[in-house]
């Protein structure tokens, strides 16, 4: 069973590695760690407690916690759309902390709502699954290496730090592959 | 609103300290007929289903726990 305490640990542990913070008002964290609780105990997985979630995981893989949101978010606005990843200086008070508009694409929610969709994912789970990822708002990601430690990450913008040796995201450079025709 | 969010907790939260009269429904908990009447009716209305949605008197729909916005619609 999953407890609080683990759940709490675990986005600590989150946090520490990607260089954000939790959010400092302890009742309200405390309210989002019981809702990922919540939605752990209920779906098998720590879906957004901000979102609905479908129970579906083709369907809900990007809204699991931490999102595919949050970092995009996190370098916006400078928390994530629930606020329970936060930035230094959001933490510092240099940047006020507020409700940010939702990122996830309107395609991806609708697929996960529509009843068609939800019968579609019951019959022919791989199907829809590729569907979602052919979506027209698919973030266009890209490999990413620390010039530091040599990190490399597959995703749309570097990292806010890197997981590895804590190199700033300035630290980051984009690998791009050529094709090279022989003989 | 989401019995999972903290922010519709606090959006509940601050009706109940401003004595403020509402009623909500906790749409992770509603079985996918309500869920997909409420979608719609939001979306009708302008708005995108994101969580809190806050409709003052029928017809101000305020997205998110923005508290200026509400209080605005309240006139308090």
């Amino acid at each position: 069973m999953i407890t609080l305490d683990k759940v709490r640990q675990r986005a600590e542990s989150d946090a520490k590695t990607y260089g954000y913070f939790l959010n400092p008002d302890a009742g309200f964290l405390n309210d989002l760690l019981e809702g990922l609780k919540k939605n752990e105990e209920r779906y098998g997985y720590p879906a957004c407690p901000c979102r609905v979630a479908t129970g579906k995981l083709e369907l809900d893989r990007d809204i699991i916690c931490p999102c595919d949101y949050r970092d995009p978010d996190v370098a916006e606005y400078g928390t994530c759309y629930c606020a329970l990843y936060i930035r230094k200086d959001v933490i510092e008070g240099k940047t006020p902390l507020q409700p940010i508009p939702e990122r996830r694409p309107k395609e991806k929610q609708e697929r996960a709502y529509s009843k068609t969709a939800q019968a579609l994912v019951s019959e022919k789970p791989s199907e829809t699954a590729v569907a979602i990822q052919r979506g027209p708002s698919q973030v266009k990601k890209k490999l990413w290496y620390c010039k530091q430690c040599g990190y490399v990450v597959f995703r749309e913008d570097p990292p806010y730090i890197c997981p590895i040796c804590k190199a700033k995201r300035e630290m980051f450079a984009e690998i791009t592959l050529g094709t090279y025709a022989s003989g | 609103m989401l019995s999972t969010c903290a922010w519709c907790k606090m959006t509940k939260q601050f009706f109940k300290d401003n004595d403020i009269e509402f009623e909500y429904v906790d749409v992770d908990l509603a079985n996918d007929e309500d869920h997909e009447k409420i979608r719609k009716d939001i979306e009708k209305r302008g708005a995108s289903p994101s969580f809190p949605t806050v409709i003052v008197d029928g017809k101000t729909v305020i997205t998110g726990f923005r508290k200026d916005l509400i209080k605005e619609a309240l006139e308090i």
